[in-house]
């Protein structure tokens, strides 16, 4: 089996389009994603990938990861720390907490999902987890991650369903704490001092979508 | 024919290895090691489960902290709670169920106590959001090139 048959075919659909009844129980809409093939492509060019992900868990995208892509994958929901953290009040133990969160070995990781989680994190949290997550990754592995560009707004999460390798679904649930701040490029590269960019796009949900690379 | 299943209830406390060839449902507590190679292992919405579990189909309403491991299936529903690893060779997870640890799906599931993965980590706070429950084929990526 090719790398690429065992991705879904690229669809050329507009960017938000609305969710029929076939696609899921609620109208969450969809966003079409220009990184995350590339991301996909990272993980079956590997025998046996190891994808970490650090939202909440998604069954769908587990069984896509899983089932699909052979991949094993740790569910390391950060979110949730976040909300624990805020209701005990101890965020400002938050950073100290990610420097020791990750059982995962240095380089044991294929790929990580990071989605937004970085736009909810402090400076010095979000500081610790970058360069946890360097560690775990391995060289030529890939990081994806989301950055909002907009203000940030009331405070909700983003559940992001995979549909197909060039689609995410974004579904909101409630938060215990909203988008800390914009982060500009040279903010989110020097966080990541230790990957490279390969790849950054605007999406027209003012999302900005990064595809990491640790050097070989 | 008449399928044998066996319940656990409620007010059942069990500490030790559990061994068996039928099915079970649990609603109680069991802490050690569950066994049921051959059959569907079912965690009722009140059962409280520290144990590493091996059987072939198992069922989570309740909450499970320890490995799981299934020849067959493992399927956390809305509610239902596991904090360790899976190794199965399919997983389905509803919305509005907590899981925190690891998937494996590739690995042949199936292997003797001893040579179960590490211990489950404590568990975190109670993370997913209660929602509705949903079909894990709901909202499913295609599925292509399978």
């Amino acid at each position: 089996m090719g790398l690429l048959d065992r991705l879904a075919p690229r669809k050329n659909e507009p960017d938000v389009r609305p969710v029929g009844p076939a696609s899921g129980p609620v109208d969450d809409p969809v966003f079409a994603t220009k990184a995350l093939h590339k991301f996909l492509q990272t993980l079956t060019s590997r025998e046996l990938p190891v994808l970490l992900d650090l939202g909440p868990v998604v069954g769908s995208n587990v069984s896509y990861f899983g089932e699909q892509l052979g991949c094993k994958i740790f569910v390391e929901d950060i979110f949730a720390d976040v909300d624990r953290h805020v209701r005990d009040g101890k965020l400002d133990q938050f950073a100290e907490f990610l420097a020791k969160r990750f059982p995962q070995a240095d380089g044991e990781v294929d790929g990580i999902l990071c989605w937004d989680l970085i736009d909810y994190l402090d400076r010095p949290a979000a500081q610790a987890l970058a360069t946890q997550l360097t560690r775990v990754l391995r060289p030529d592995g890939a990081l994806l991650g989301f950055f909002g560009t907009a203000a940030p707004q009331d405070a909700r999460y983003t559940k992001f369903i995979i549909v197909d390798d060039v689609n995410l679904k974004h579904r909101s649930y409630a938060a215990t704490r909203g988008r800390q701040a914009i982060l500009l490029n040279r903010d989110i590269i020097k966080l990541f001092s230790g990957l490279r960019v390969s790849d950054s796009f605007l999406l027209k949900n003012n999302l900005r979508e990064i595809l990491f690379r640790k050097p070989a | 024919m008449e399928k044998d299943i066996v319940n656990i209830g409620k007010s059942v406390v069990i500490k030790g290895e559990l061994n068996g060839s039928e099915d079970l449902t649990i609603e109680g507590h069991v802490e050690g090691t569950i066994q049921l190679k051959e059959h569907v292992l079912t965690i009722g919405p009140n059962g409280r489960i520290k144990a590493q579990v091996f059987a072939k189909s198992v069922i989570v309403l309740g909450e499970v902290t320890g490995n799981v491991t299934a020849s067959d299936k493992v399927d956390i529903r809305d509610n239902g709670s596991v904090d360790g690893d899976i190794v199965s060779p399919r997983v389905a997870i509803a919305e509005g169920a907590h899981f925190r640890g690891s998937v494996d799906m590739q690995r042949k599931a199936g292997g003797a106590p001893q040579q179960a993965a590490k211990p489950a980590q404590p568990q975190a706070a109670a993370a997913a959001p209660q929602q509705p429950a949903a079909q894990p084929a709901a909202g499913a990526p295609q599925r292509v090139g399978a």
